[in-house]
């Protein structure tokens, strides 16, 4: 089997337009997380989510793009194009074909339906614009950077509700390691912070109106945020051959499915995920230093991820770090295993753990080191990023340092 | 509020949580806790849901924090109470 480098990186979220800016605010706890600026909030009873600001679509993309690109896939190729930068890889000839991308969506192009359901439902319109499905279909985004880089070989998207992005960056590490790619661009978006869009998770009854505190036991929900992370994942001898940068080592994945409920999370399928993805990467629970947790500060998903983590970690569960970055970012739902995975990289190449911020009193049911508030400095090697969804299906990565 | 009308907002919201309990409403008495009717959280969402059609009202929930909402919905006669009050309130 083949290893799988990480040799490119590029995001935009609430944070930040890059991954620099991104990763300098997780080190500084800074939140991202703030009052929604989007039509008709005043019907919503929840108004706070992690808001992409400052988004100009015209100083990036031309005005045919523009037509073409819902906000997710404008923010797919505002994110891709600085991970293929770093990348330093051109695609043609040989490696087109060998090339491909994978992408992790929920929602596809949910600012098109909600725009054009509106035009047709609430004003009356009984036309709407011709691209209205090429630019909504969720596989959109893989579409079009396959298109503007030239990555002729596998392409498509996929959905699993919250771990969509890990489920798409499992798979492309698969492809690699397999020898079936070189070269995946990988990772995962969501675009959701729309009427529509907040008004379906309101309805679920989950969300908070203030803030998202993982792991704290004042929490009272999740909060909603948007964005990109993409990532160029590369066979590593290839990477190694023509000198890249590498920025990390995927070492292992897993999915489990709980087969129980479409809405409550279950500890012994996330635990099977995290043992899996340990022994896919060959890793003793001992090595990992730091997991990125989902962390979604609902009442129900934190208490589970915690004892699944205590249950396969054993008595190392309360020497290794986890945090979610979701208290600054917000939950990306389908893209959201792909932003944290970039505190991943930060702790393994700067030695620094992202913190949960907004963590106010401890939870005797969240007891481990959720580095709380402050980023901490510490050498780790080797880390995990879990995700589980609705419907029960759970996907862990595992990284290493390079 | 005439007795009237505190009956059938009884009678109604009872007939939401047979629903959601798959039980006839005869089964459902007023002292029954919701957890001894079978419905978990997602289905007191969506009986929540079901009342505030019914009674045009909006009643505050957030599903991760049931002990703190300002209404009690643990058992029937609680969420009875709570949306008549909740309907008065309206008026």
């Amino acid at each position: 089997m083949r290893r799988v480098a990480i040799t490119g990186a590029g995001t935009i979220n609430a944070l930040g337009h890059d991954v620099s800016t991104t990763t300098i605010a997780m080190r500084e706890g800074r939140c991202g997380i703030g009052p929604l600026e989007i039509r008709d909030v005043e019907r919503l009873q929840i108004r706070i989510g992690g808001q992409v600001r400052g988004w100009e679509p015209e100083t990036h993309f031309n005005r045919q793009d523009i037509a073409l690109f819902d906000r997710i896939t404008q923010f797919t190729m505002f994110a891709a194009r600085q991970a293929i930068a770093q990348s330093g890889l051109t695609f043609c000839d040989e490696l087109s074909a060998q090339a491909g991308v994978v992408l992790g969506t929920a929602g596809g192009g949910v600012n098109t339906w909600d725009e054009n359901y509106r035009a047709v439902y609430e004003e009356g319109k009984n036309r709407v614009h011709p691209f209205v499905v090429p630019k909504l279909m969720n596989s959109a985004a893989a579409s079009h950077v396959s298109m503007e880089w030239n990555l002729r070989g596998p392409a498509f998207t996929v959905a699993t509700a919250c771990a969509s992005s890990n489920h798409a960056m499992g798979l492309a590490f698969q492809m690699i390691r397999s020898g079936m790619a070189r070269v995946m661009v990988t990772g995962g978006a969501e675009a959701m912070l729309c009427f529509g869009g907040i008004k379906a998770w309101e309805g679920l009854r989950v969300m908070s109106k203030d803030a998202c505190r993982p792991f704290s036991a004042n929490r009272n929900g999740m909060v909603q945020g948007e964005g990109a992370g993409i990532f160029v994942f590369e066979d590593w001898d290839h990477a190694v051959a023509r000198g890249a940068d590498i920025l990390a080592e995927v070492a292992g994945f897993s999915m489990t499915s709980d087969a129980g409920d479409i809405v409550m999370p279950n500890q012994a399928g996330a635990e099977r995920a995290i043992s899996g993805a340990l022994r896919d990467a060959g890793l003793a629970p001992e090595a990992v230093g730091y997991i990125n947790a989902h962390g979604t500060g609902t009442a129900a998903n934190d208490k589970t991820e915690c004892a699944a983590v205590a249950h396969a970690f054993g008595a190392h569960a309360d020497r290794l770090m986890i945090s979610s970055t979701k208290a600054m970012h917000g939950h990306l739902i389908g893209g959201t295993g792909a932003v944290e995975l970039l505190a991943c990289l930060m702790a393994l190449r700067e030695g620094v753990i992202a913190p949960t911020i907004g963590y106010e009193e401890p939870d005797p049911e969240c007891a481990l080191d959720v580095v709380p508030n402050v980023a901490r400095v510490a050498k780790v090697s080797a880390v995990l990023s879990n995700a589980f969804a609705f419907g029960g299906l759970n996907a862990v990565i595992a990284l290493k340092r390079a | 509020m005439d007795t009237m009308m505190t009956t059938s907002i009884e009678a109604r919201v009872i007939e939401i949580i047979a629903e959601q309990a798959v039980l006839d409403v005869s089964e459902v008495r007023p002292e029954m806790r919701l957890e001894e009717l079978g419905i978990d959280s997602l289905g007191l969402v969506e009986a929540i849901f079901a009342i505030e059609e019914s009674f045009d009202v909006t009643v505050p929930f957030n599903a991760n924090e049931p002990e703190k909402n300002q209404f009690d919905m643990s058992t029937v006669a609680s969420i009875v109470a709570a949306v008549e009050g909740l309907v008065a309130a309206r008026k």
